[in-house]
């Protein structure tokens, strides 16, 4: 008999995601598996996943409006169309992200450095995709961090996110990034993606006629998710 | 078009990522209901106190609630998400029903997502249960594997009750881990 054959997700190509085990960044010693991973062919568990439409509050989609006193920081707007690799939106998406305040201090009990802490700003949000995969948020523009990695290492810039897309193959956690960061060069997270164009993938955009006039900047930032195979593979059993 | 990378979450993931009740995939107390728990640690031993899994599972007769199933959406409107972050002891919870085999020769199993500081993308790995020996014994992946691996995907039955299923990241009986 031919058994239940569902169209699978293509992989991403060689380049394009980090290797788990990366010597610059040196969390990734202890926890990165030693073992090769085992290839798992796509079925039905693979190919379905969670389509969450919540839990998401009126207000989650803006970050500086959480608290009863204005965030403190630059006003921005992140946004952006959610698709596959073969273009296709991908509607109807829960979005997350979560970052550092103006200052480059998370609202966590473990982050500790002295930078000063905004009773105004939690720092987490979270909206769905649109019809035709299109999602916005507004925000304050994250300051950088220094994290101990390796002297004076400090992180760029970045807004954290994650996405479900329709399959549990599309999962994906990134970091959205600002243009032209000074602290690229130095920062392994980022350069832990050996694709010079895909790393350029994780670099927001500054779009002027995206601006809120006379209140916050706008940077667009378009996430690609696995497209799909084109036909079932075939099994007998 | 090509595909954005994966980042890790870092160590801050609980401010964008947890959910009060995301760890119920059942209510607690409903029919069926099963309490998995585990311990994430890493290739010393140590716990992983900000690390955070993920579940997706069939219904308990094996179906999805999706339409890219090619039987057509169950309708049921059975979620089969959980999601916990560890707790300072690197613990973690899911209440869940067991899933159904899905009816293409694979034993009943739950797929579960990885996160943490220190994983630049996201570890898959898949919990199977011990009470399927039969269907476990010709799984397509568990009978791949050597005994040993293969039984790092089986949850153990736990005194209350419910079962464990630990995830060790490296070293010795290191967790299967899956390319999906
Ligand atoms: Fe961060």
């Amino acid at each position: 008999m031919t058994s239940i054959q569902p169209v699978g997700y293509r992989p991403v190509p060689d380049g394009t995601n980090p290797p788990l085990a990366f010597e610059g960044y040196k969390s990734t010693g202890l926890r990165a598996p030693s073992q090769p991973l085992v290839v798992l062919r796509d079925r039905l568990t693979e190919v379905t996943g969670p389509l969450l439409t919540g839990p998401i509050g009126t207000g989650d989609h803006d970050l500086t409006t959480q608290h009863a006193g204005e965030a403190i920081g630059q006003r921005i707007v992140v946004f952006g169309q959610v698709r596959d690799s073969d273009g296709r939106a991908v509607p109807d998406t829960l979005v997350e992200v979560w970052q550092a305040n103006a200052a480059g201090r998370y609202a966590h009990a473990r982050d500790n450095w002295p930078a000063p802490l905004d009773p105004n700003f939690s720092g987490g949000g979270r909206v769905l995709t649109d019809s035709s995969g299109h999602y916005s948020f507004t925000t304050i523009k994250p300051g950088a961090y220094p994290w101990g990695n390796h002297h004076n290492a400090w992180r760029p810039a970045h807004i954290h996110f994650s996405l479900f897309g329709r399959a549990f193959t599309q999962r994906l956690v990134t970091q959205m990034y600002f243009p032209d960061d000074p602290l690229f060069a130095q920062d392994p997270i980022f350069n832990s993606v050996p694709d010079e164009k895909a790393r350029q993938r994780m670099i927001s955009t500054f779009d002027l006629d995206a601006t809120r006039p006379d209140w916050a900047l706008a940077f667009r930032f378009d996430i690609v998710l696995r497209g799909r195979e084109q036909t079932p593979f075939e099994e007998h059993s | 078009m090509s595909a954005t990378p994966s980042q890790t979450v870092g160590p801050f993931l609980s401010i964008g990522l947890t959910w009060t009740d995301g760890h119920l995939v059942v209510p607690e107390g409903s029919p069926g209901a099963v309490r998995i728990t585990g311990v994430l640690a890493d290739g010393a031993g140590a716990v992983v106190p900000d690390g955070l899994i993920e579940t997706w599972q069939a219904d308990a007769e094996g179906r999805f609630d999706h339409p890219d199933d090619p039987r057509g959406a169950s309708g049921s409107g059975f979620g089969g998400f959980g999601r916990c972050a560890t707790d300072p002891e690197g613990r973690f919870t899911i209440v869940t029903v067991k899933p159904g085999a899905v009816g293409d020769g694979q034993a009943p199993h739950i797929a579960v997502s990885v996160f943490a500081r220190g994983l630049l993308d996201r570890v898959v790995t898949r919990i199977y249960f011990p009470d399927e020996a039969a269907a476990n014994a010709t799984d397509p992946l568990l009978s791949s594997l050597p005994a040993e691996r293969a039984a790092t995907l089986v949850a153990a039955p736990a005194s209350d009750g419910g079962l464990t299923f630990d995830i060790r990241l490296q070293g010795e009986g290191e967790t299967v881990f899956l390319a999906v």
